[in-house]
């Protein structure tokens, strides 16, 4: 097992029990806030070029360069800025934030007020899934204990800087998370993704530049600052440093969040009783979707090893290695395992109609095209199915892909293009043997019913 | 100002043009259809996505293409910029698959529906969209409901242009409509019916693209086709009082704004003037007016359209074939 930076001293190593760290007491029994305390004796450039050199990038999906991202905000005189922290998570297979908040909100606000100071932002906001309503008291709990303690408000530890936090829940939709629509439902309107041009670092909440990160983006300014850039920068592989909060899902010993170094081959990830402890009964390993329900989904034999035979590692660089043809994403970090007793034809019906479900309807090929591809896997999932209908998946998705406001098209047509690239035989099987497939009676399963006999 | 070049055309545009606008500068058949921008309101477009193109050439600071093709009608024209509109077989396959979306939950009830002959996506649907359909389950279905005393919204017909949403925003007082729900769930509603009742709101008739809203004076009277439109005005308190009316024999059967050539209206009109002025003695006829618009049923002549489509293969073929300023492999289908 690797360093850990983000999650570590949440239990006792050895009982087991919780340390109480999500407390603002305990938090500070382990070194809490120092990072704080340092960042507010550096000048707000010196914190971003920082975290330029730490080589950070954006745990939210995209994978951007943070520092580069802070360095892009604009400074018109008189205008605010604000940080907003994007606790939406709700990516099928990634649950990291939930538990980074749950277990250590104190880190979250140490690095949002770094972060908040670094941008010269004085008002930030953490906006949080509105199913996280326990995670929203906890943070809420400790923004008050914050406050007591001269760490939020006005003229934070006598350095002069002033930041108020607020943390606002949203009602519960997946769009939400899409920077723009965030920002739009922060306002306090429907949450639509905005047309960019412009950018939130242009114009954002309020139409003021705004910067949008990830939880586990800004928890790791904490120790980016703790240690140096550099010694941050060392952790990983290339252009991948640092540590990665991966939630792992699925058919394996282990089910949990892990925090990696970044490089970590994707075999010891899966098979090592430090991370995922191997396959559910030993059984064989099928698929793997590596970043959350959106990216390519990989089989065995392409997730353990790159085309070109190398062994496949946990960075940003390796698993995108190959591109779509036979690579995928790190994404947000949700690793769902399926195991050989799992269909991926059903898994794609499942993540589907998700997007189905969580289209905004703003714009026409996500609007449309979504809710026909989860119509047609339902037709083939119910024995109806005909060849012609894969080939149709297959350019809808490519006419949603790249058409799209925001990249909830995409995150809805990779995954239909990922399956029926590489287990096109299996969509073939359920079209060829119908008969088969009413045995699942999954009409009934779907609409909540008892099968007649 | 920057210099475009859209089809292997060049203009010299303001700063600030969308490539859309600099499309129409130029004129013809290069000018993408635009199903949800319009020029009359603010913040319009980038919804329907039937205006994208592709950007085969940043500009000259920053020659990179566009990795995906753009809306046309939401992209600023950059010094330099290289954009392909027919001369890229892509990008009009990929138009026909938005054209596809967009009639995927159309009930294509045409024949019973009051927009017929000045329908912009019957226009659309002819002259980008395939014959046949490949959507094969049951279509969404909305009842109709009043949008205020005199508009009736048939839902389904709706193709989520948001138009009429800006419209309501922009020229009348208080936000009366938006939309409600989401994804292809989603439906435009005033929320408490008959709620939207303001001099202006009669205009989202007119900027609506479909048969969605439609002017229940006028509702199943006429087919458009049988009646004659003349420029006419009058002296209005409220607008401008110049409007166009309708006219089957000596009778007024309804009463719209003046719309340019790409279906937009040219002078907003009030209500009184839309809906209460029916006869013929309020109004002062200027003459015939001549509809620029290329519908498919409004000229009663089918050939002509299909003329028009052979017209506009013919000049994306000429188009091809010059192979004039597109840049280095712009034509190849596997780059666009
Ligand atoms: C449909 C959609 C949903 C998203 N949901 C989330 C989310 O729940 N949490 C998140 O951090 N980023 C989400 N993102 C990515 C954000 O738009 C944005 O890129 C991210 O918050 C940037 O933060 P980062 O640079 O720290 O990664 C989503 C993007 C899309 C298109
Ligand atoms: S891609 Fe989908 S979710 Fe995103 S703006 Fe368009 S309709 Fe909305
Ligand atoms: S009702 Fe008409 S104007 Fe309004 S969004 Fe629908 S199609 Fe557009
Ligand atoms: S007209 Fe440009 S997207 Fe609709």
């Amino acid at each position: 097992m690797g360093r850990q930076l983000l999650i570590d001293n949440i239990k006792d190593p050895v009982t087991g029990a919780l340390t109480g760290i999500n407390t603002l007491e305990g938090y500070r029994a382990h070194g809490g806030y120092k990072a704080l305390e340092k960042a507010l004796k550096l000048k707000p450039e010196e914190i971003v070029t920082e975290v330029q050199k730490s080589g950070l990038r954006g745990r939210g999906g995209a994978g951007f360069p943070t520092g580069m991202k802070w360095s892009f905000i604009a400074k018109p005189p008189g205008v605010p800025r604000h940080l907003v922290c994007n606790a939406d998570e709700s990516e099928p297979g990634t649950f990291k934030d939930r538990y980074l908040m749950h277990h250590k909100p104190h880190l979250l606000i140490e690095g949002m007020i770094i972060s908040s100071f670094a941008l010269g932002a004085n008002l930030s906001y953490i906006y949080i899934r509105g199913e996280m309503m326990v995670q929203y008291h906890i943070l809420q709990k400790a923004i008050d204990e914050a406050y007591a303690a001269g760490l939020l408000g006005k003229n934070i530890l006598n350095s002069g800087f002033d930041l108020d936090l607020h943390v606002h829940p949203g009602a519960g939709a997946y769009i939400c998370g899409e920077e723009t629509g965030l920002i739009e439902s922060l306002e306090g309107k429907r949450g639509n993704p905005r047309i960019k041009p412009p950018f939130p670092a242009i114009s954002g909440v309020w139409n003021r530049p705004t910067v949008v990160n990830n939880v586990e983006t800004l928890a790791a300014i904490v120790p980016i600052l703790n240690m140096g850039a550099e010694e941050y920068a060392k952790i990983g592989i290339g252009k991948s440093t640092g540590t990665k909060l991966i939630s792992a899902s699925g058919h394996i010993n282990k089910p949990g969040v892990y925090e990696i170094e970044l490089g970590v081959p994707v075999e010891e990830f899966i098979y090592s009783e430090s991370y995922c402890g191997g396959m559910k009964g030993g059984r064989k390993l099928k698929a793997v979707v590596a970043g959350g329900s959106s990216v390519p989904i990989l089989p065995a034999e392409l997730i353990l090893k790159t085309a070109k035979g190398e062994p496949r590692l946990m960075t940003y660089e390796s698993l995108g290695d190959g591109g779509f043809a036979t690579g995928t994403m790190l994404g947000s970090g949700g690793f769902i395992v399926m195991d050989e007793s799992t269909s991926v034809v059903k898994n794609l019906f499942n993540f589907t109609r998700f997007y189905h479900h969580e289209s905004c309807g703003q714009c026409s090929p996500c609007r449309e095209g979504t809710g026909w591809m989860e119509k047609i896997l339902h037709k083939i999932l119910d024995g109806h199915g005909t060849v012609a209908d894969i080939d149709l998946l297959w350019d809808i998705q490519g006419k949603i892909e790249g058409k799209t406001i925001c990249p909830l098209g995409e995150a809805a047509a990779w995954p239909v293009a990922a399956a029926i690239r590489h287990f096109r035989p299996e969509f073939e099987e359920y079209v060829k043997n119908p008969g088969k497939i009413k045995d699942v009676k999954h009409y009934y399963r779907l609409n909540n019913l008892e099968p007649v006999n | 100002m920057p210099k475009v070049t859209i089809d292997g055309q060049t203009i010299e545009v303001p700063n600030g043009t969308t490539i859309l606008e600099a499309a129409r500068m130029i004129g013809g058949k290069s000018v993408p259809p635009a199903m949800c921008y319009y020029s009359k309101l603010k913040e319009t477009g980038g919804y329907c996505r039937t205006c994208i193109v592709n950007v085969s050439k940043g500009s000259e600071k920053d020659p990179r293409p566009m990795p995906k093709p753009v809306p046309s009608c939401r992209t600023t024209v950059m010094d330099g910029m290289e954009v392909q509109n027919l001369t890229s077989p892509a990008l009009l396959e990929a138009r026909a698959g938005v054209v596809e979306f967009l009639l995927l939950n159309h009930p294509l009830d045409c024949p019973i529906c009051d927009q017929a002959g000045e329908c912009h996506l019957q226009d659309l649907g002819y002259e980008n969209g395939k014959s046949k359909t490949r959507y094969e389950f049951a279509r969404r279905e909305f009842e109709p409901i009043d949008i205020g005393e005199k508009i009736k919204l048939h839902m389904k017909r709706c193709i989520h242009c948001f138009r009429c949403v800006k419209l309501a925003d922009q020229l009348t007082p208080n936000r009366y409509q938006g939309m409600l729900n989401r994804g292809d769930h989603s439906e435009i509603s005033t929320y408490i019916q008959h709620a939207v009742d303001n001099e202006f709101s009669g205009n989202m008739i007119d900027v609506c693209p479909v048969g969605a809203l439609t002017d229940k004076t006028f509702r199943f009277k006429s087919r458009v086709w049988f009646v004659k439109p003349e420029d006419a005005h009058r002296k209005c308190p409220t607008c401008a009082g110049k409007a166009r009316i309708w006219l089957k024999g000596e009778e007024v059967l309804r009463v719209t704004g003046r719309k340019d050539k790409y279906g937009e209206v040219i002078d907003w009109i009030c209500n009184e003037c839309r809906f209460d002025k029916k006869k013929t003695s309020d109004w002062v006829i200027e003459g015939p007016t001549h509809i620029d618009h290329h519908s498919v049923i409004s000229m009663n002549h089918y050939e002509t359209l299909v003329d028009l489509k052979h017209e506009t293969d013919n000049h994306r073929k000429q188009l091809t074939n010059k192979k004039v300023n597109l840049g280095q492999g712009a034509l190849d289908p596997n780059n666009s």
